[in-house]
């Protein structure tokens, strides 16, 4: 079972492989994904009616990782729904390539089955494998449009990604070090979750220090917190759409995974305030840098990047804030994300094409030129400044409070006033796009058959979120549950 | 083998490691840094091999003798590649001079032997005592990673950051399975793999491989 949701992803990049890119390809990774996320649901009924799942050694999954699974997978159904039009498009104004396009549904696959891996490894070694695994898969699909820029970002992404994973690897050695030499001895050496959960108490506290601050660099700069994040503004930047929305989406909230689940043991054997420092400097610093980075932004690409920069300074504060209240805020904070930036960046994407620009002040009077993006688009982003019925509202008030009664009032008051910098800056942008006076025409190529489906299907879900979460209310009980010492 | 004698050969690999480091720093002719990057990872490689031969465990030699050919062979040799189809040949300007260079990394060094002083007194194994020079290595490397100009340069010093983490790894590493072990080398060759693309690219797009032509992307 855990194997197999592994290697769905597969099947489709050996399609890919085998006979290069075609329609019925990309439709392929769209049910690949599709099974990802019933498989996710499947896993979390089981995981909840009988405790953890395992495979071997190497494989296992408790409400988290199932929770984690369904994020990953709702994510790549878009990303891929959206890839397909996406390509055609391409292809027909010979922007591209046939060989790219076939190179391009190859590798989203593997990004996808790479994220898939990373939640259901039990052992720490797996986990980074994989992790290291998603920059390598991702590289080129960053890259895709070989143009100088591109190369630009792709060469930042490719070294920045890899030496903070080689990082967090020397914090895993430090632990498998730490959990070798432990007081009292006698414990098999492993770096198994559940191995190490047990017997955290006894690592060596000044060792897992050096190793928490290292782990904590590696995942955070894949993560996109600040300072490790001058990857991602350039990445979103010159990504396809649908790939800045799988980063955003599903590779974000897999790195902060890794943080989340290192923070369980780091506090075991620390105690919970070191772990809690790290998070509420990266957090305050990755909404600094958002909030004045977005105040005069002029590339709606960019301007999305920051934003994801500045929900993960949030899901930062509240991993901080560590309650159970906080962290099931935090799960939920990184699936509504998720789902409502990519609907943002297929919006956005099709508008790259439609209008050959990502600046801001090229694209005009939206609502009135192109109402068919511009009232999905303009919905995500309201959603994303946290406004209702959109499920980040509700996600930002509980960690407001949580962080009040956890006696972080200012760090929360301070992380307000960031906010509240952002919705006015992101407010004003999007009015520039969407309202001002039309100018003449479109001077890209013709968009608009068959990119539809994926915005809407997005948006219906990032509202569906917000207006209840039933469904999954007990599975994102549990997840947090997992979370908290 | 005396343990004396074994301690003293681990502190002599390890030291010819971030000897090769530290040269890097100083040599400016890429092809020269690339040599020092493969005498680097054999001395690396050596002390995992040696480790095996200590621990009387054949599939730690022969992991670590896999790591050999990967680490002074097959890199160097996909770097030499990109040195040869490239159009430079030397390290013009780093953004820090030779001189400066050497005086940050004797910084690094000592503070790379102040920040471990926890993780060496874990242990009373030989082993332990050289996790330190390990630690420099990282420090250096990522030092010449951030200073160097040419791409091929750059990507030299994130390759003596790796083996300054595998080499923290082979010496520290009680319970990092071989499954893991072999990810881990397969990662970093599909990254360097996937950088000599990229550097193939550059080369074709800009006809150069300065990486100051990377800086166009900004807010």
């Amino acid at each position: 079972m855990l194997l197999l949701l592994v290697l769905l992803p597969v099947v489709p990049a050996a399609a890919a492989a085998i006979f290069g890119w075609r329609r019925w390809v990309g439709w392929l990774g769209v049910a690949a994904s599709g099974l990802v996320v019933v498989g996710g649901g499947a896993l979390a009924v089981h995981v909840l009616d009988d405790g953890p799942a395992t495979f071997e050694s190497l494989l296992r999954a408790d409400a988290l990782s199932a929770f984690m699974v369904i994020i990953v997978g709702s994510v790549a159904v878009l990303a891929s729904w959206f890839s397909v039009p996406y390509l055609e498009t391409e292809l027909v104004n010979d922007l591209n390539s046939h060989r790219r396009a076939t190179v391009y549904a190859f590798l989203i696959n593997l990004f996808i089955a790479t994220l898939v891996l990373a939640v259901l490894a039990d052992n720490i070694g797996v986990m980074w494998v994989a992790i290291e695994g998603t920059t390598i898969a991702s590289a080129f699909l960053v890259g895709h449009r070989r143009t100088r820029n591109s190369l630009e970002a792709s060469w930042k992404y490719v070294i920045l990604g890899s030496v903070g994973i080689v990082l967090a690897f020397l914090g895993t050695v430090l632990v498998a070090y730490a959990a070798a030499n432990t007081a009292g001895g006698g414990a098999e050496p492993s770096l198994s979750w559940t191995a190490l959960t047990e017997i955290a108490p006894r690592l060596d506290p000044d060792v897992m220090r050096v190793a928490v601050v290292l782990l904590f660099l590696g995942y955070g700069t894949k993560a996109g917190l600040a300072p490790m994040h001058t990857w991602l503004p350039d990445a979103y930047n010159q990504a396809p759409a649908p790939i800045s929305a799988l980063s955003s989406g599903a590779l974000l909230p897999v790195a902060f995974y890794a943080i989340f689940r290192m923070r369980v043991i780091a506090d075991l054997s620390i105690g919970p305030d070191f772990a809690r420092v790290l998070l509420i400097v990266a957090g305050l610093l990755s909404l600094a840098v958002a909030a004045s980075l977005l105040i005069a932004q002029r590339d709606y690409m960019r301007l999305l990047a920051y934003s994801s920069i500045e929900h993960m300074g949030i899901v930062a504060l509240a991993a901080a804030i560590g309650t159970p209240i906080a962290m099931s805020a935090a799960l939920l904070h990184l699936f509504a994300h998720g789902i409502g930036k990519s609907v943002a960046f297929f919006g956005s994407g099709e508008i790259a094409l439609s209008d050959d620009s990502t600046r801001i002040a090229d694209v005009r009077g939206l609502a009135t030129r192109r109402p068919a993006i511009a009232v999905p688009f303009g919905l995500a982003l309201l959603g994303l400044l946290g406004l209702p019925p959109f499920a980040l509202f509700a996600t930002e008030i509980a960690i407001t409070r949580a962080g009040f009664s956890e006696g972080l009032g200012w760090i929360m008051a301070i992380a307000a006033i960031l906010v509240l910098v952002i919705f006015g800056s992101v407010l004003l942008h999007a009015k520039q796009m969407l309202l001002g006076t039309p100018d003449e025409g479109v001077r890209g190529v013709e968009t608009g058959k068959g990119f539809a489906g994926p915005l809407i299907l997005g948006l219906a879900a990032f509202a569906a979120l917000g207006i209840s979460i039933w469904p999954i209310q007990h599975l994102l009980h549990e997840a947090a549950r997992t979370l908290v010492t | 083998m005396s343990r004396s004698a074994y301690a003293d050969l681990l502190n002599l690999l390890a030291g010819i490691a971030l000897v090769a480091a530290v040269l890097t720093l100083w040599r400016r002719k890429l092809i020269a840094i690339v040599r020092l990057l493969a005498v680097q990872g054999a001395a690396v490689a050596a002390v995992g091999i040696l480790i095996g031969i200590d621990n009387d465990s054949a599939t730690e030699i022969v992991l670590a003798s896999g790591a050999l050919v990967l680490k002074a062979v097959v890199i160097p040799l996909v770097l030499l590649r990109v040195v040869r189809r490239g159009s430079e040949t030397r390290e013009t300007e780093p953004l820090v001079n030779v001189s400066a260079s050497l005086v940050a990394a004797a910084l690094l060094i000592t503070i790379a032997f102040a920040t471990t002083r926890a993780v060496v007194s874990l242990s009373d194994s030989p082993e332990a005592g050289v996790i330190p020079i390990g630690f420099a290595i990282v420090l250096v490397g990522f030092f010449a990673l951030a200073t160097r100009r040419k791409a091929p340069a750059q990507l030299v010093g994130f390759l003596l950051f790796e083996n300054g983490v595998a080499l923290v790894a082979v010496l520290a590493a009680a319970g990092v399975s071989s499954v893991v072990e072999l990810g881990v080398s397969l990662d970093v060759l599909l990254a360097v793999l996937v950088l000599q693309v990229l550097t193939a690219r550059m080369q074709d797009q800009f006809d150069s491989l300065d990486l100051d032509h990377l800086q166009e992307l900004r807010d």
